[in-house]
């Protein structure tokens, strides 16, 4: 069956553009995904909600046509050897979002891979944190074992790094199998920023829980926000004044643009030119001063809230915010040059950390990575909500899929944001920046699709009784892409690896919930 | 090369004051005379990531930028606790790194700071106490100073660890200029 007459099944889904659901049998759930993986759809998210009011697995996919939600029920009290089936032989990433929902919520998928995900040990084996509020929580965690997959062989060793790494960035494991310098296998393990953020959601109201969704991925506050009150909403039946949707493009496209002045300093540093971090976190820092100036904070956690955003531009901040793109832009440009010429920078920019166009399509890795793998993903293009429907952002994609392509993609999405800056600082509409938002029927479910810096942010929203929130899961683009880099780093030189991590530069927090 | 010297040269030096240290951040008593002078004016900071959402980190990053350059005090940061003076710990301390948590702070050789930053730090902010998160920093290892925020600013987190160390005599010279 192709992959239309499961669309004309569905019904729309409130919250993010081109959204549709569709409720399939157990039967139906891996038909339908092979029809989505045959018209070239990718997987978005996999979860699990399970609540007194019923349990499913919920599969969501970009498609061509738009974004398709399929919903699986699963009996309550879960019987003995109960499992859906797997897309992971379909969608690789499907793999570890699956172990995911088993360690919160028990719900088992019919994957060969059964090895816990998220839970270390901070809760037991059989314990399942979303289902059970009976946990344990006095005793401190122990040091659990986890069955790293063995590289053998003469001469094979094995580097093991982390959680704790050696720069300031997040915790996370890394365990290399490595003959000589040369990487035969990288297997991550990620979860140790597991800080229960999905049952969380469920202690806060309605009207709270863009706050949450802020901190979800700090670098990525925007797109999140923006994606769980585009989903609240949504199932609220709110319209977000013009001006409110104009504003949070400007927040989004500020995150952008502060995102990849950063990264690009730090590959710059990676590579052993300084002058790129000194540079670049000069003008990083240069921006968020002016966004401080103009919104009252540096990173904008808390600019995007239910109905519109909390801070309105006035016109005198609007000469500021447009001068100091500009100026941005020009010194990025000259300092594009010098990465350009610079033959220490080339020397290891180019062929490092290659993921191959259809390596990239067949892991479904999603977002910058992907456009720089040859992969055309873009949701404000693809499925654009107010206001990109009237700006339609260019789409950067490039083949070569190795760190030079990564940096290129951010080089040429900076320029891209700035220009989108300019054009909403030019034809913001007036008017209000906030309207009400009714309290939603419970049960009512809503998505929201955003893209972020990194790639597609989704929520999915189910709302409670009295204004509480029943289920929210936020999905971080990290998630594909995370496997992505193991292949990506096969056959490079350990020390390359934090240069190549950095072209990719994921997110633990938003991944590891 | 040509243009990479030009740049430099008509950049020029930014870097700002740095600011005055913020005795309010501090938590425990001060060190005393004997341990600052045993830890010199080079401070080294071992940064932890205990379960951050990452935004504290986007400043922490920050703080060695130009314009604060925190090196410039002679303050940096390095890849090992076992070379460390200071733990510079982001919260909330998720039941997963509370152990590693731990572990980095035993490996600091003693006499040693730590600051917790970021509200998640100082609190367990938003995220709280749950079976998968500790809380504040201090609810796993003794907290020196602590400084609010979500993210704190580079300036915040610089008044914070100059508060820590505020009783060495040449920081009291650098931070009062």
């Amino acid at each position: 069956m192709p992959l239309r007459r499961w669309w004309e099944r569905s019904s729309p889904v409130p919250g993010a553009p081109q959204a549709r659901g569709l409720g399939v049998t157990v039967e139906e759930w891996l038909p339908a995904a092979q029809d989505v993986a045959a018209a070239g759809g990718r997987l978005l998210a996999l979860w699990v909600s399970a609540n007194p009011h019923g349990a499913a697995a919920y599969a969501a996919f970009m498609a061509p046509a738009g974004v398709l939600v399929l919903r699986l029920s699963v009996p309550a009290n879960l019987p003995e050897g109960f499992a859906y089936p797997s897309l992971a032989t379909l969608f690789p990433a499907a793999g570890r979002m699956e172990r995911a929902a088993f360690d919160l919520f028990g719900v088992q998928s019919s994957g060969e891979d059964r090895r816990p995900w998220l839970r270390h040990a901070a809760w037991p084996p059989g314990s399942f944190p979303m289902r059970s509020s009976s946990i344990a929580d006095e005793a401190p965690a122990g040091i659990d074992t986890y069955e790293f997959v063995r590289v053998q062989g003469e001469g094979v060793h094995e580097v093991p790094v982390g959680p704790v790494h050696a720069g300031t960035i997040e915790p996370g494991h890394f365990r290399f199998s490595v003959v000589g310098e040369k990487v035969l296998r990288l297997e991550e393990r990620l979860g140790y920023v597991h800080k229960g953020i999905e049952l969380r959601f469920t202690e806060l109201a309605l009207l709270e829980g863009h706050r949450l969704a802020a901190r979800v991925s700090g670098d990525s506050a925007v797109a999140f926000s923006w994606a769980y009150c585009q989903a609240l909403e949504g199932l609220s039946g709110c319209s977000v004044p013009p001006r409110a949707a104009w504003l949070r493009a400007l927040f989004l496209e500020l995150e952008r643009v502060a995102n990849h002045l950063g990264d690009l300093g730090a590959l710059g540093n990676d590579a052993g030119f300084a002058f790129g971090l000194a540079q670049f976190s000069r003008l990083k820092e240069q921006l968020l001063r002016v966004v401080a100036e103009a919104f009252g904070q540096r990173y904008l956690l808390d600019a995007v809230v239910p109905g519109g955003t909390s801070v309105d531009l006035t016109p005198g901040h609007v000469q500021a915010l447009a001068g100091r793109i500009g100026q941005i832009g020009c010194e990025v440009q000259e300092l594009r040059r010098i990465y350009d010429e610079h033959a220490g920078l080339r020397d290891r920019f180019f062929e490092a950390g290659r993921l191959a166009p259809d390596l990239a399509a067949r892991l479904g890795v999603v977002g910058l990575a992907a456009r720089a793998s040859g992969q055309a993903l873009d949701a404000r293009v693809d499925w654009p909500c107010a206001p990109y429907d009237e700006m339609i952002p260019k789409k950067i994609v490039r083949q070569a899929g190795d760190v030079a392509a990564r940096v290129t993609v951010r080089f040429d999405e900076l320029e891209e944001s700035s220009r989108l800056i300019q054009r909403i600082l030019e034809h913001i509409p007036a008017g209000r920046h906030l309207a009400s938002v009714a309290t939603p029927p419970a049960g009512a479910c809503g998505v929201g699709l955003i893209e972020g810096w990194r790639g597609p942010v989704w929520i999915w929203l189910e709302a409670g009784a009295d204004g509480a929130i029943r289920r929210c899961h936020p999905h971080d683009p990290s998630w594909q892409n995370w496997p992505a880099l193991e292949h990506a780093i096969l056959d490079n030189i350990v020390p390359d690896f934090p240069l190549i991590n950095k072209s990719f530069n994921l997110s633990y927090s938003g991944h590891d919930l | 090369m040509l243009k990479t010297l030009r740049k430099i040269g008509s950049i020029g030096i930014v870097t700002e004051p740095a600011p005055v240290a913020d005795e309010l951040l501090r938590v425990r008593a001060a060190l005393d005379e004997r341990v600052c002078a045993l830890l010199g004016r080079a401070l080294c900071i071992r940064h932890v990531d205990a379960g951050s959402c990452n935004g504290c980190e986007l400043e922490i990053h920050a703080t060695n930028n130009p314009l604060y350059n925190l090196e410039g005090l002679g303050i940096r940061f390095v890849a090992s606790p076992r070379h460390a003076d200071l733990l510079l710990v982001t919260g909330p301390v998720s039941r997963h790194m509370e152990i590693a948590l731990k572990r980095t702070y035993d490996a600091t050789p003693d006499p040693k700071l730590v600051v917790a930053v970021g509200e998640c730090g100082c609190t367990g902010g938003i995220f709280g106490e749950s079976y998968a998160s500790r809380g504040a920093v201090a609810n796993v290892i003794p907290v020196d100073v602590a400084i609010p925020g979500c993210p704190p600013s580079p300036t915040r987190i610089l008044a914070g660890i100059l508060a820590a160390v505020s009783r060495l005599p040449a920081f009291v010279r650098t931070s009062a200029t």
